[in-house]
């Protein structure tokens, strides 16, 4: 059974980029464009792994993942931030916020898929 | 899907991110103070900074990086966004898009106005005041630290060492070194969906290992909490990659739990420590296992993926209709929109429609050929029209409907290209800045109704005149700020755009709180110019409007902007091939306002449909003031073959429009027709003869150079509802022929879609 990845990203060129590469890589991909989106197809979406940027419009990174982690279902669903913000403050919000772990921006397709194997079984 | 389309849509989304940046700047320069605006600008430069960095484009990810620091001060309130910041910012955002552009189409951009702005916006980020003199770049200068791109932390590659290899000579027989991993993991680490046997996957996959589970923390079952942590490992790993590579097996778990890694002296693996360490047999092939759910569960599951898809199904039939709706209700919104608190609601109702990305050629082509089902339409009623002599049958009912459910796909496929002037506004923003730079003015530009819409094919060509008045108007229409003072204004001058939808048409205006025209200047010039007679009577309006005359400039001395002669006159002529009209009115010391007023589409025209010497002509309903009846006695000859009408005591010379296209050798009886009275370029009014009126009718534009080729005098054709061709005339090249110049090919077409 295919793995199956919500992204979820404002920018339209990481969405496809994401897209591209995960579908590529095997996996099944869902994609939502901010946070408030991400939380509702969150269910429909029904993830094994979960891929989110910070910075975004309504609701942020953080707010997503707080609410993901509130989900009785979804709360012990690896995420993965994926962000331009390489600087440890960011990472450790996240982090707080209940991120699994992060990939920084630019993301080169390897990395991405070794980071995800690494959070998924 | 190819990395070239994404970079396309990068492109793309990149013109979008422009756009908002300078949209929230200007917000953020009119004293908007709306966190939700400062986070957007902040997402646009950096969401252009992530995409330039996945495709390489490293000028670009570093003038973002620096711009972007500078925004992060602004968003955590350590620098407050005054009008000297905000100046440099929008500099910034020019340069953002210049280099945008290079980007993508090639080409290079002005290095050292980017280096500049780079110091400018690094001296706000450390917190020194913008200099007053931006051009001297007097801060610390520093050799211009190109901010490089966010390193990758985990772009490092671990070096690889060994302690054992100062005795052996041959690498092969290197002994790998062993390492001792107490791992402790916490609750936490199992509440951010990490796991620990992940982890211990990942470290096996270092070398050779051997786990030893403590299960000694376990409480009984009765007190145990199924989500905490008990279990600790104990692992001893051979490997050659050294300690930083298996930290980072732990790089997101580090903080979740207890990890200590020591070199061991022997290797445990093998050697029997003091520590009674039981090898666990550890199967991880069941990781590959997904977690089974119960069969109830996957019930759920498909019963819920059918609702879904019967929900998409509903989306997808409502996607136009949503594209639509969301297109008009920015439009709607911003005319009661007074706060900024609206307006932030606005952009969210905005975020939240789902809009589609549609081919323009494939728009095109659904317009091409509702064109033809509106023609098709027109002649189907006709025919059973001509045929039916009781004029009651069902045909006749399901006609008309069919008539109006035309008329219906017309306008929303129209709607479907019809789009907010608001690009065309965003980019004179930019003008205003860069002329108000070099002519040392200090000028705001307010826009209004940016959210009018039109269809693209006329926001493309707007954009062209209307930087040439924006021009002007801030050249030649503003004072300096001197004079400004001096008359008792604001020293800052204001331009003022906006747009509007008025009965089928949109108007733009422009209004400058300038100097108004100076009537005497432009007097003497056109008398100078031969335009006029030197004792021409003209009303103001007329000599406001000579400057749309070629050739026309008042400008003492021809600046590099606005003015070589090419003004006003281009831009009258640009409006008139839109199938607009301009027009001026000018209060001296007040200002002058422009107004424009543009069709809305370019692909049908409203038209009156004459008959000239037995043929079928179509005169654009816009261009005609009134029709009426001439009679004898307010004809009255003038010279050899000229003749005028009088009407209410104004003469107006009268063009039989059959003999300047040569449709008869003679004049027609200005009696027995009837006479059009029609506004042309110069805003003169001219009469023109027709032999009857037909009736008035929207009709679908063809364009008679892709078909045929180009025709003197005639703009374009149509086909009417009998299947008859019929020519639309160009009203303007019609009036000039009859100021004696012949019919030139290259006369400017109005509406020729």
């Amino acid at each position: 059974m295919k793995k199956r990845v919500l992204t979820v990203d404002d920018s339209r060129t990481i969405r496809n980029m994401l897209l591209v590469t995960l579908n590529n890589a095997g996996f099944e991909t869902i994609q939502a464009e901010d946070g408030v989106e991400g939380l509702e197809v969150l269910e429909e979406a029904n993830p094994d792994v979960i891929v989110t940027d910070i910075n975004m419009p309504r609701l942020d990174g953080f707010g997503f993942i707080e609410g993901v982690r509130k989900n009785d279902r979804y709360r012990a669903v690896p995420i993965l931030v994926l962000t331009t913000e390489s600087d440890a403050e960011k990472k450790n919000r996240a982090r707080q916020a209940g991120a699994t772990g992060w990939i920084v921006k630019p993301f080169d397709p390897t990395k991405l898929i070794d980071a995800i194997e690494r959070v998924t079984a | 899907m190819d990395m070239n389309e994404i970079k396309e849509i990068f492109f793309q989304e990149c013109e979008e991110q422009l756009a908002e940046l300078e949209s929230g700047l200007l917000k953020l320069n009119d004293g908007d103070r709306d966190p939700e605006t400062v986070n957007a600008v902040f997402r646009a430069v950096h969401s252009i900074k992530g995409g330039a960095g996945a495709f390489g484009l490293d000028d670009l990810v570093s003038f973002a990086h620096v711009f972007e620091t500078t925004l992060d001060c602004v968003r955590s309130n350590r620098l407050e966004p005054n009008q000297d910041v905000l100046k440099v910012m929008l500099k910034s955002a020019d340069v953002l898009a210049d280099l945008t552009n290079a980007a993508r189409d090639g080409g290079s951009v002005d290095q050292a106005r980017s280096r500049q702005l780079i110091k400018e916006l690094e001296a706000l980020a450390s917190g020194e005041l913008p200099q007053a003199t931006a051009a001297e770049p007097t801060f610390k200068a520093a050799p211009t630290p190109v901010a490089a791109p966010p390193v990758n932390e985990e772009g490092f590659q671990p070096v690889a060492f060994s302690f054992e290899d100062f005795e052996a000579d041959e690498p092969a027989v290197i002994e790998a070194p062993c390492y001792e991993i107490v791992f402790r993991p916490k609750s936490e680490l199992y509440a951010k969906g990490n796991d620990a046997t992940l982890l211990l996957r990942d470290l096996s996959r270092l070398g050779e290992m051997s786990i030893h589970c403590d299960m000694d923390g376990m409480p009984p079952l009765d007190r145990m909490n199924p989500e905490a942590a008990y279990f600790s490992w104990k692992i001893s790993l051979k490997t050659d990659k050294g300690e930083e590579a298996i930290r980072s097996v732990f790089e997101f778990a580090e903080w979740d739990c207890d990890l200590d890694i020591a070199l061991a002296g022997g290797c445990a693996v093998d050697a029997s420590e003091e520590l009674p360490m039981q090898p666990v047999p550890f199967d991880l092939s069941m990781l590959d296992e997904a977690p089974a759910g119960s069969a109830e569960e996957e019930e759920q599951f498909a019963s819920r993926d059918r609702d879904a898809a019967v929900s998409a199904a509903g989306t997808a039939s409502n996607v136009l209709q949503m594209a639509q709706s969301s297109t008009r209700a920015p439009a709607e919104a911003q005319r009661n929109t007074t706060a900024a608190a609206s307006a932030a609601a606005q952009q969210a109702a905005s975020a939240a429609t789902p809009t589609i990305r549609v081919d323009l050629d494939r728009v095109d082509r659904l317009i091409n050929l509702v064109g033809e089902l509106v023609i098709n339409q027109a002649m189907l009623s006709q025919s059973v029209i001509e045929n039916d002599t009781n004029g009651t049958s069902s045909i006749n009912m399901g006609l008309e409907e069919l008539q109006q459910l035309t008329r219906e796909i017309q306008d929303s496929v129209m709607a479907i290209r019809a789009q907010p002037v608001k690009p065309v506004f965003q980019r004179m923003s930019r003008i205003v800045r860069e002329i108000a730079d070099m002519t040392g003015k200090s000028v705001r530009l307010v826009t209004e109704g940016e959210n009018t819409e039109v269809d693209k094919t006329v926001i493309d060509k707007l954009a062209e005149p209307l930087t040439h008045m924006i021009r002007n108007a801030v050249d030649h229409g503003l004072e300096t700020p001197e004079k400004r003072l001096a008359a008792g204004k604001n020293a800052e001058g204001t331009v003022r755009l906006t747009a509007k939808h008025r009965s089928g048409r949109i108007v733009i205006e422009l209004a400058d709180d300038g100097a108004g025209i100076n009537r005497e200047k432009v007097r003497q010039k056109a008398i100078d110019n031969d335009l006029i007679a030197a004792d021409a009577n003209l009303s103001d309006e007329e000599v406001d409007n000579l400057i749309f005359h070629a050739g026309f400039s008042t400008a003492d001395k021809i600046s590099d902007i606005s003015g070589r002669g090419v003004g006003m006159d281009v831009v009258k002529r640009s409006i008139q091939a839109l199938g607009g009209r301009i027009n001026i009115s000018s209060k001296p010391g007040q200002g002058s306002i422009f107004t424009m007023s543009l069709p809305l589409t370019l692909a049908v025209l409203d038209g009156m449909v004459v008959t000239v010497a037995n043929q079928t002509l179509v005169v654009p309903l816009t261009a005609i003031v009134e029709t009426l009846q001439p009679e004898a006695a307010a004809i009255h000859s003038f010279g050899a073959s000229q003749r005028l009408i009088s009407i209410r005591n104004s003469f107006c010379p009268l063009v039989d429009v059959g003999r300047i296209l040569n449709f008869r050798a003679t004049q027609a009886n200005p009696v027995e027709g009837v006479a059009l009275l029609v506004e042309s370029e110069g805003g003169g009014q001219r009469a023109l003869m027709v032999d009857a009126i037909q009736g008035q009718r929207q009709v679908v534009i063809k364009s008679l150079e892709a078909n045929y080729t180009h025709v003197p005098g005639i703009a374009a054709a149509t086909i009417l509802g009998d299947g008859r061709v019929a020519l639309i005339l160009d009203v303007d090249a019609i009036v000039a022929a009859s100021r004696g110049q012949t019919l030139k090919p290259e006369m400017s077409l109005a509406a020729a879609g």
